[in-house]
């Protein structure tokens, strides 16, 4: 038997159990959480009003709340962003409120208090709107697991490409969980730092993949799970300095990024984290359990060899 | 072994090249500029250049440069002072007939120009300014087109005898035509059959034993309708932020029946709205003086009138028919009436408006002639509790004038409240009447200040984010990470490069988009790094693992970056306006990270390592 040396020596597969039972937990959990609490939507997908506003110094929310209170935004919820001179004012969709002219009203309201402020932003959504961004949003989430999973299953097998999918729908799911219970907003921007959590899991999980296509071909009397197993060892350290990279440049994002960028930012460090996670726990195990032989890979291997030969 | 062809580096060396020399035009300075464009009939041209030039100078106010450009005139300045004590001097001496807007221009070399580069196109979130999604309301277009129909039927009905009860619009949509009986309304399908062949009419099989027919538009004519009203929306969105004075403007059909208007540097966004949003036509009724406005509140309104309003809340009863619709209307301005010295709106009508406007008011010298004012707003109710959109047409009467004279092209309002609403009125009219009702249905506003915080925060993270993989990078794999670093450092400069010469929007999520493919383009350099260092483990010679952890590194790079960008392509397709920006970076990103870390590293280390005895790697 001809294995090559690696740096680590985890046995990774024989903790797979572990592994399937936090998942299940964590998966168990995100589910519970969001059919009973579900996301906290941002008006991108529920419709309504956000205003930002500055002031020229530290704020009082209270304030603003009264002045607001007895006007016809009684449903305004006020909050600071990033700081005490950022105020945030989200308006919902309501009866009567011509909303084309919400945030000039309120912005109106705003100054009559003689306050120095300064319109930073403003976003309305009407409720139709919302609900064509939500139905995008999830068809776009479909249509990329699809895109993937087709691809996969061409590039190397279709038991492959199960495995890949089910660490994707794993990530996706806890991610989503976290956002449910921690209640963070759930707006365009983290529609899309999801999808770019898909493309990332996935690059961790084909790496590995390649590498068992390679040794199944390569190592011939090694049994599937000792070949996941030396596969993994062998792509862990590049797994884990991608990763690295990618945290050091989303703490970046997170810390100097700006409050705008911050859930964005949020989804990303959780999905790289889960992903890496995923690709080692979730991909393999599964792929592993639905029965993959040396023989399944064999004419797709010739394929493969092809591109091998590139430079 | 190791070595590239001299073509390689060539190849390497020009794309390098022209990257730098596309990225080049975002290191300059934006200038503060006046962008002049022309409304109307008018022209930008050398004699514009000349006598803004002239009125500058005359006014002491100095300016950097004057161009004119296919369709306006850029006037840069030092500094943003002089551009708005230019901007009052430029308007006053051009008139109303140019519209002047303040504007960044790019600061880019002649000699760059010449190749066509051009800065960055920076999205509203980072430069400031308006963006609106609008709905073309299409059942009112429809059924706008279908009116136009009611007095044609029942002259051709009445001409040929046909003897029909009344026409009126069908509840499902349509006109319902009501005749004595079966003969006369088989007569009648005939009748509208042959001459309007854009009608489809069934015979309705209504359990009241009424003889009733259903007209409605063919399914081809409904289309061709609604294009036209999106067409004429979008045409008068153009006049009218022709109006506002905006450099830059996007305005773009959206889908079949939706318009976006972006705006960048507005900062009034009340205006644009009240501008955009308010649509507002106007409709000329003769008043009928022949009843009492009071019977009609009472609920006696007679047969061809119709119940309004004016401004104090005095009733009126205006005659059903319409005398001229906004769509006449060419021109409109405001000004103070010379006898009376109160606010008034002249308003100029096309030929075919002028000659139906004299017709019907040569025999109506002496009576009054109502102007009804048509506002378009939208409110969000509660129904079966679900929030709706609702729409809310507001009719009011705001001048019924006597008539002194039989009217023609040109002729005046007046009985405005205030200098202002005159001035307000002329530049909605101006703008010309919108064939169908549009309403805001998004927008997404960024201040001016927000934006340049977004420029910097984005900025700022990029440059820490590089900093910290270039620290670790060089740390962790030596002189190959030394290579790798400036593989990463050439592909963000292509990026750029990409970006500016695609003219690509870049947003903040944009932004997000580079600073994430600044994590990941190094993943295809520690793939390789790894493999080189697995060969080295495994006892092969410093060449022959340079070699072989490139080529074994390829298949699985390239799976890698292919399902990245399936899940940044399905982004793309589906993401609007921002996350668009963070799909295109992020494609961009993977693209030009497969050049750099592959091709360009390997050039490196052939150039560092290639075809020399080495007894170690430092990796």
């Amino acid at each position: 038997m001809e294995m090559q040396k690696t740096r680590f020596n985890f046995d990774f597969m024989s903790k797979r159990k572990v592994g399937l039972v936090v998942s299940s937990l964590l998966i168990i959990m995100s589910i519970i959480s969001i059919s009973l609490e579900g996301l906290t939507f941002g008006i991108d997908f529920t419709g309504g009003t956000l205003i930002e506003v500055g002031y020229s110094e530290s704020v009082d929310l209270d304030a603003i709340r009264t002045s607001l209170s007895n006007s016809e935004f009684k449903d305004a919820t006020i909050q600071y962003f990033g700081s005490a001179n950022d105020v945030l004012i989200r308006i919902p969709p309501s009866e009567g409120l011509n909303n084309a002219d919400i945030s000039n009203k309120t912005l109106s309201l705003l100054k009559d208090t003689g306050a120095n402020i300064e319109m930073r932003r403003i976003e309305f959504v009407g409720p139709q709107v919302g609900e064509e961004l939500k139905d995008d949003g999830g068809l776009a989430m479909i249509y990329a697991l699809m895109g993937i999973f087709i691809y996969v299953a061409l590039r190397f097998q279709r038991r492959f490409a199960v495995g890949a999918i089910a660490a994707l729908v794993h990530d996706v799911l806890i991610t989503l969980g976290i956002f449910s219970i921690t209640h963070f907003d759930f707006d365009l921007t983290v529609l899309a730092a999801i999808l770019a959590v898909i493309g990332y899991s996935l690059n961790d999980t084909i790496v590995v993949f390649d590498r068992v296509r390679e040794n199944f071909h390569k190592v011939r009397e090694a049994t599937p799970t000792e070949i996941f197993n030396v596969s993994l060892n062998q792509t862990l350290s590049r797994t884990l300095v991608t990763s690295l990279t990618t945290l050091f440049v989303l703490a970046a994002l997170f810390i100097f990024g700006g409050e705008i960028i911050h859930s964005f930012a949020t989804a990303l460090i959780i999905g790289v984290l889960i992903g890496t996670y995923s690709s080692i726990f979730v991909a393999s195990p599964v792929t592993l359990a639905l029965g993959i032989t040396r023989e399944d890979l064999m004419p797709v291997q010739k394929e493969g060899a092809d591109l091998d030969t590139m430079p | 072994m190791n070595r590239y062809s001299p073509w390689k580096y060539s190849f390497i060396i020009i794309l390098i090249g022209l990257g730098v020399l596309f990225a080049l035009p975002n290191l300059y300075d934006k200038d503060p500029s006046l962008q002049i464009s022309a409304s109307g009939a008018s022209e930008v041209s050398e004699l514009t250049e000349f006598q803004v030039s002239t009125a500058l100078e005359e006014a002491q106010i100095p300016f950097k440069s004057i161009k004119v450009g296919l369709e306006n005139l850029t006037i840069r300045f030092n500094d943003t002072e002089t551009q708005l004590k230019g901007k009052t001097v430029v308007e006053k001496s051009l008139g109303r007939n140019y519209s002047v807007a303040l504007n960044l221009a790019p600061a880019t070399p002649d000699w760059l120009a010449k190749f066509g580069a051009e800065p960055m196109f920076l999205g509203l979130d980072l430069r400031g300014g308006v963006h609106f999604l609008m709905q073309v309301d299409m059942e009112a277009a429809v059924s706008k087109a279908e009116d136009r129909y009611m007095s044609d039927l029942r002259s051709i009905l009445r001409e040929n005898k046909v003897r029909y009860k009344t026409i009126t619009r069908h509840k499902t949509g349509g006109l319902l035509v009501r005749f004595k009986n079966d003969d006369e309304r088989n007569n009648g399908q005939t009748l509208i059959e042959d001459e309007f062949q854009e009608l489809d009419v069934t015979v309705l099989e209504a359990g009241s034993g009424e003889s009733q027919l259903v007209a409605k538009l063919k399914e081809q004519v409904v289309l061709e309708t609604q294009k036209l009203a999106l067409q004429q929306n979008i045409t008068t969105l153009r006049k009218r932020v022709n109006e506002l004075g905006v450099a830059e403007p996007v305005i773009q059909q959206q889908g079949l029946s939706r318009v976006v208007v972006q705006l960048p540097g507005v900062q009034d966004t009340a205006k644009a709205k009240n501008i955009l949003g308010a649509t507002a036509t106007l409709e000329f009724r003769m008043v009928d003086e022949d009843h009492i406005a009071q019977d009609a509140v009472d609920g006696r309104v007679p047969a061809g009138s119709k119940l309004y309003y004016q401004r104090g809340g005095q009733p009126i009863l205006l005659e059903k028919q319409v005398m001229l619709t906004g769509d006449s209307i060419i021109d409109a301005a405001s000004g103070i009436d010379g006898l009376s010295g109160q606010p008034n709106v002249t308003i100029t009508l096309d030929g075919k408006g002028a000659k139906r406007m004299s017709a019907a008011t040569r025999d109506n010298v002496g009576k009054r002639l109502a102007v009804v004012f048509i506002e378009n707003k939208v409110e969000v109710v509660e129904e079966n509790g679900e929030l709706v959109e609702k729409k809310e047409i507001i009719e009011e009467v705001i001048n019924a004038a006597v008539i002194r004279e039989q009217l023609g092209k040109r002729f005046q309002i007046t009985g405005l409240e205030s200098t202002k609403e005159a001035r307000t009125l002329a530049l909605l009219l101006r703008a010309g009447a919108l064939a169908a009702p549009i309403y805001i249905i998004e927008e997404r506003t960024v201040g001016p200040s927000l934006g340049q915080d977004n420029i910097d925060k984005g900025f700022n993270s990029v440059l820490i984010g590089f900093a910290l993989v270039l620290v670790f990078m060089a740390v962790y794999y030596k002189v190959f990470g030394l290579i790798a670093n400036v593989a990463l450092a050439l592909n963000l400069v292509l990026i750029v490069a990409l970006l500016s010469l695609l003219q690509a929007t870049l947003t903040l999520p944009g932004i997000a988009g580079i600073v994430l493919t600044v994590g990941m383009a190094v993943d295809a350099n520690v793939l390789i790094f790894e493999r080189i260092r697995e060969e080295v483990r495994n006892g092969n010679s410093p060449q022959a693992s340079i070699h072989a952890g490139y080529e074994k590194a390829f298949s699985t790079i390239a799976d890698a970056n292919i399902t990245t960008l399936i899940a940044a392509l399905v982004l793309f397709s589906f993401g609007t306006g921002p996350i668009k920006g963070f799909a295109v970076t992020l494609s961009l990103g993977i693209l030009s990270s497969m050049f750099t870390a592959i091709m360009v590293s390997r050039g490196l280390v052939n150039l560092i390592y290639g075809g020399r005895r080495i007894e170690k790697l430092k990796i």
